[in-house]
């Protein structure tokens, strides 16, 4: 493993497959009787996050408690951060306080690459702007590989804003590397001028794609996109991209529906269909401890067996 | 920076032991090649080209010399006119901590530059005969260069109302470019009305060509590489549209435009077939949009964040072939001083812009004379007299060799060509550090630079 994890695009196939069966056996730590490994005891983690994000934050908090490393939660609500204090500023502070690694959502593209030039410990993507999510990504992978026992050669569809969306980036980047082949699905407007570069199938129409489909994700769109002009209204996106029962229904019987969360549920997923069988939604927060576990772990290079 | 052949440049003393000083002071250089062309030995005197002798015939002995002449050992030096920067940010008043004007003054007379026209994005805004005639007595007191400030287009660059053009034009500092740049004149009434009022005295309307609505937000050149590190787009139909409309504008009321800093393959085209219509329209590139493309971005390294942005290869290779063909008339540096808490940050918060005074001349001998596209004749076209007459200074500026020769301003700057450089940002004169070519090697040195017979730059210092 490198130092950092800042991206899936950079991540190559040893590295991201060393993850996912790493991960694997996190994941047994989680159905043991004591849930913890002493192997990161005396090192310290810092969820550095400049947004807000629960889910994402506590997944992370989770996941270095059970490598036994000291949590350091450094919010920038309520902090100096928001008194105006410079990235710079805040990564020279978690220098001084011997941060082990640094964990770190920022609403910025590429605020963690910035402050991997500043630190001396490793620095992990929580999530950075419209840029990348890779721990999701590889969440997401493991996920799929859980449950359909490979990622090789499956027939991924991402449907939404993919043009905003570092989960689909970091996504189409780790799964072209592991051999899915992927179908980006969204309004014209939400796809980024460029797209053609990517390893990717491009798609206006849902439809054609689902019955195509293993797995099939579904992105978030947040509302206020509409003042934007990308779509005329919440009903319109809806009846064009969104997942309800009758399209969920076109899909073959194998197949995921996955989301990353937070769900409009009812926007780009109907509530039938994120409850149904075939939704992974509460498996993928129960596997983003075991990939997180597995990404400090490999990143910090923690001593002894995990059994 | 570093000097290749020891001590070319440097004076090697004064004849007849006479005390030196002054802007009578006269001087030989001797063996330096005017354009590029064969040596000579050129006499400076009272501030004008007074003679070209043959090479190596004035020596310490020569007849006729005035006391006091200083032989310049000036072979292998190329002799250009005096640079002409139609385009700098000196950000005095305001940001002090950045540059001043005689900082940044300096570091255009290093970079052979003999005129700098000051952008208006001051604090106070440069839109008033007060501000514009402080900028320009500053320039005076710092004597590196001459100083003309543009003055704002409309009052404090807010692109609602006419600034008092008039008024700046009749002050001491003749203003005669005048520009929001930084931001665009976006209202087509305004920018109609803008054209047509600086005719009364000549004027020209530099426009910083970005459609606002399109550039929301934006932080790079729109396409590939914007795709993959999720930053918003800059498209290059925001600046393509406005070049359009405003050259439109002025065919239709028959006024100067200037295009500030082109950066697209498609503006190239628009400026072609605006000139092909007979309309008055100019523009200018600057040495990074020749050089550097957005693919660097991939390190969101702030220093590549600038306005209008980095674009791709097949734009630099467009810009080059435009600025070879004349349809982009003259190179600007927009030099854009920021202090380092401005770009030490995440991309999104950084402020964009680049040095490139000291720069300049040695981009344009990488990307242009090296390749092929220009000789020297037309560097000091592309960066003298082009953007002289385009910003209104009285200058011989009909042919490359009038501007330098007998009986012209003793303006000059010399070149040595030979060495190449790494720049190091530390060693910059320029108070802020902000230069995308930290670490590059580059060609070219300025070994002196004359202002109307006086030195400013000898030996690649500051005199």
């Amino acid at each position: 493993m490198k130092r950092h994890l800042l991206s899936t695009e950079d991540l190559g196939r040893d590295d991201a497959l060393l993850v996912l069966d790493t991960a694997e056996r996190m994941a047994r730590v989680a159905e043991a009787s004591v849930r913890k490994l002493p192997t990161l005891r005396g090192r310290t983690v810092v969820n550095l996050f400049f947004e807000d994000s629960t889910r994402t934050r506590t997944s992370f908090e989770v996941a270095a408690k059970r490598l036994s490393a000291d949590v350091i939660n450094f919010s920038a609500r309520g902090s100096s951060v928001s008194k105006g204090e410079s990235l710079k500023d805040t990564a020279q502070t978690l220098e001084a306080m011997g941060a082990d690694a640094v964990v770190c959502r920022h609403s910025a593209s590429g605020a963690p690459h910035r402050l991997a030039t500043w630190v001396r410990g490793s620095v992990v993507n929580a999530g950075d702007g419209t840029h990348e999510h890779p721990t999701q990504a590889l969440l997401d992978a493991f996920t799929m590989r859980r449950r359909l026992g490979r990622v090789d050669g499956l027939a991924v569809t991402i449907v939404g804003d993919v043009l905003h969306s570092r989960v689909a980036r970091s996504n189409v980047w780790l799964l072209a590397t592991l051999g899915a082949s992927v179908t980006v699905v969204a309004p014209p407007t939400l796809l980024p001028i460029g797209v053609s570069s990517w390893p990717v199938e491009v798609s206006y129409d849902l439809d054609a794609v689902l019955p195509k489909t293993d797995v099939v994700m579904m992105l978030r769109v947040q509302r206020e996109r509409m003042s934007a002009a990308f779509f005329p209204t919440e009903r319109e996106y809806s009846r064009r991209y969104g997942l309800d029962v009758d399209r969920a229904a076109t899909l073959p019987e194998h197949a995921l529906v996955m989301h990353p969360g937070p769900m409009v549920r009812g926007m780009e997923i109907a509530s039938r269909v994120a409850d149904s069988d075939r939704s992974t939604v509460v498996e993928q927060v129960a596997n983003g401890v075991s990939v997180r576990m597995a990404v400090l772990y490999l990143l910090l290079g923690g001593s002894g067996e995990v059994s | 920076m570093t000097a290749g052949a020891g001590g070319a440049g440097g004076p090697v003393g004064p004849v007849g032991g006479t005390a030196a000083g002054g802007s009578g002071q006269s001087w030989v250089l001797s063996r330096v090649r005017p354009l590029g062309g064969d040596p000579v030995d050129v006499l400076l005197t009272d501030g004008v080209v007074a003679a070209w002798r043959p090479a190596g015939s004035t020596g310490p002995d020569s007849e006729g010399l005035p006391a006091g002449t200083t032989i310049l050992a000036a072979e292998g030096l190329i002799m250009l006119p005096g640079l002409v920067d139609l385009h700098t940010h000196l950000r005095e008043p305001g940001r002090e901590d950045a540059e001043t004007v005689e900082s940044g003054t300096r570091a255009a007379a290093l970079g052979g530059y003999t005129t700098v026209f000051a952008m208006a994005n001051t604090n106070p805004v440069a839109d008033t005969a007060g501000v514009v005639e402080q900028v320009w007595r500053l320039g005076l007191d710092a004597g590196h260069c001459d100083v003309r400030p543009v003055g704002a287009v409309t009052v404090g660059l807010a692109g609602e109302r006419l600034a008092e053009l008039g008024a700046m034009a009749t002050s001491a500092a003749e203003v005669r470019v005048f520009s929001d740049d930084g931001h665009c004149v976006s209202d087509a009434l305004l920018m109609r009305r803008a054209l047509e009022y600086v005719k009364a005295f000549d004027g020209v309307i530099a426009q910083h060509a970005e459609e606002p609505r399109l550039t929301a937000g934006a932080q790079m050149n729109e396409g590939v590489v914007a795709a993959r590190l999720g930053l918003p787009g800059w498209p290059a139909v925001a600046e393509e549209a406005i070049i359009a409309r405003d050259a439109l504008l002025a065919g239709h009321v028959d006024s100067r435009l200037h295009v500030c800093h082109v950066s697209t393959a498609g503006s190239v085209e628009l400026i072609r077939w605006a000139k092909a219509k007979g309309w008055q329209v100019t523009a200018e590139v600057t040495p990074h949009h020749l050089l550097l493309t957005d693919d660097l971005i991939s390190s969101y390294d702030p220093v590549y964040k600038v306005n209008p942005p980095l674009r791709t290869a097949a734009d630099v290779a467009a810009l080059r072939a435009g600025l070879a063909d004349g349809t982009i008339d003259c190179v600007a540096t927009d030099h854009a001083p920021h202090a380092l808490e401005d770009k030490e940050t995440e991309w999104a918060a950084a402020r964009p812009g680049m040095l490139g005074l000291e720069t300049a001349l040695s981009v344009v001998m990488e990307t242009m004379v090296i390749p092929g596209h220009l000789d020297w004749v037309g560097v000091a076209d592309r960066m003298a007299l082009a953007p002289a007459r385009i910003g209104g200074l009285p200058r011989p500026a009909a042919e490359g060799w009038s501007s330098i020769a007998v009986g012209a301003p003793a303006t000059v700057t010399l070149l040595d060509p030979s060495p190449w450089r790494v720049v190091e940002a530390d060693t910059l004169a320029s108070r802020s550090r902000n230069t995308p070519y930290a670490g590059r090697s580059l060609p070219g040195a300025i070994r002196a630079t004359f202002l109307r017979g006086r030195p400013t730059v000898l030996d690649g210092k500051v005199v």
